[in-house]
């Protein structure tokens, strides 16, 4: 049986999803989405340079067609904002699809989780696909899903900060009570940490960072690719039991 | 007719919204536009008038993760 992810009837082809900030260029941006067989790629909504029109736009590289178009509400740092963002991202996109964020502190950037809990409630009511970007915080979690959200994204480690799984043992209580998909979204830094959070049992991982900051994004993005899916196929093998001692595994019998 | 559009002073002869995009260059299929805090939608760009005063926002897609 195929192991695809499905959010609000919506089926998704990787469980690796993708930011596309901080690339050098809009080519290494597309090149790097590619090589990471990622279906999501997630923008900020800015305004437009009315004074100096460049011909080129993301969306030339990143053809909506192909991909499906995530955007946030990154940089806001209260609910109007937050409102507003997803309003706009809504009437500039093609789908009802918003990664919310409220942001509390420039710092840490962690989320404002007073904020994200009052804005995935209005949005929701609007019709809005609202993937919250909220703390490793599991009676969060169980909030946002309840006041409509379609997932719920905690985070692993600050935004950018490659840091990892900081807290495995939270991230497997969100996803045990979870009845909506969960997805850690920041934190991961390298292969082996998207291979953890998908061994927790998270349905997809969102990385940005990992792979633009890395010196070589486009074998990253790749890299990644790989690590989900061995995350994901361990996850479901079901790993063996942790021993204290050693157990053979060549037999006894036969022996001289 | 002098508006405001992404913070700036602007002059201009249009009064619909697509007749600014186009005078903008601006592609608006691939923007969302404000008048005064209110979001327009889609649907309704084309048509939309503009008037003396009006502040405006014109958005669009860039590259993005979290954060900022």
């Amino acid at each position: 049986m195929e192991d695809k992810l499905i959010v609000r009837g919506i089926e998704f082809k990787s469980r690796l999803w993708v930011g596309t900030g901080k690339y050098k260029d809009f080519e290494e941006t597309a090149k790097a989405v590619e090589a990471s067989g990622a279906d999501v790629v997630t923008v900020a909504v800015r305004r437009v340079n009315i004074t100096d029109r460049k011909s080129e736009n993301l969306l030339d590289y990143i053809d909506p067609k192909k991909y499906k178009i995530l955007p946030n509400t990154a940089g806001c740092y209260n609910v109007e904002d937050a409102l507003r963002y997803s309003r706009l991202a809504r009437e500039a996109g093609v789908s009802d699809m918003i990664k919310l964020e409220v942001i509390g502190d420039e710092r840490t950037l962690f989320p404002d989780t007073i904020g994200l809990l009052k804005a995935t409630e209005e949005l929701a009511k609007e019709g809005f696909i609202v993937f919250p970007y909220t703390n490793d915080d599991p009676i969060m979690a169980k909030r946002l899903e309840n006041a409509g959200a379609a997932a719920v994204m905690p985070l692993g480690a600050p935004i950018g900060s490659g840091l990892g799984i900081r807290n495995p043992f939270n991230i497997k209580i969100i996803i045990e009570a979870a009845k909506v998909p969960v997805l850690v979204d920041a934190g991961v830094g390298t292969a082996s940490d998207a291979a953890i959070a998908m061994e927790l049992g998270c349905d997809a991982v969102l990385i940005n960072t990992a792979i633009a900051d890395a010196k070589d994004p486009i074998a990253m993005a790749e890299a990644m690719k790989y690590a989900v899916l061995a995350g994901r196929l361990s996850f479901k093998a079901g790993r063996m039991g942790k021993k204290l001692y050693a157990t053979a595994s060549s037999p006894f019998d036969g022996m001289i | 007719m002098k508006i405001k559009v992404n913070g700036e002073a602007y002059e201009t002869e249009q009064h619909t919204l697509s007749g600014l995009l186009e005078e903008m260059k601006v592609r608006s299929e691939r923007v969302a536009v404000e008048v005064n805090l209110k979001v327009i939608k889609r649907a309704d760009v084309a048509d939309y008038r503009i008037n003396e005063g009006d502040v405006i926002e014109v958005v669009n897609f860039v590259g993005g993760g979290d954060g900022r």
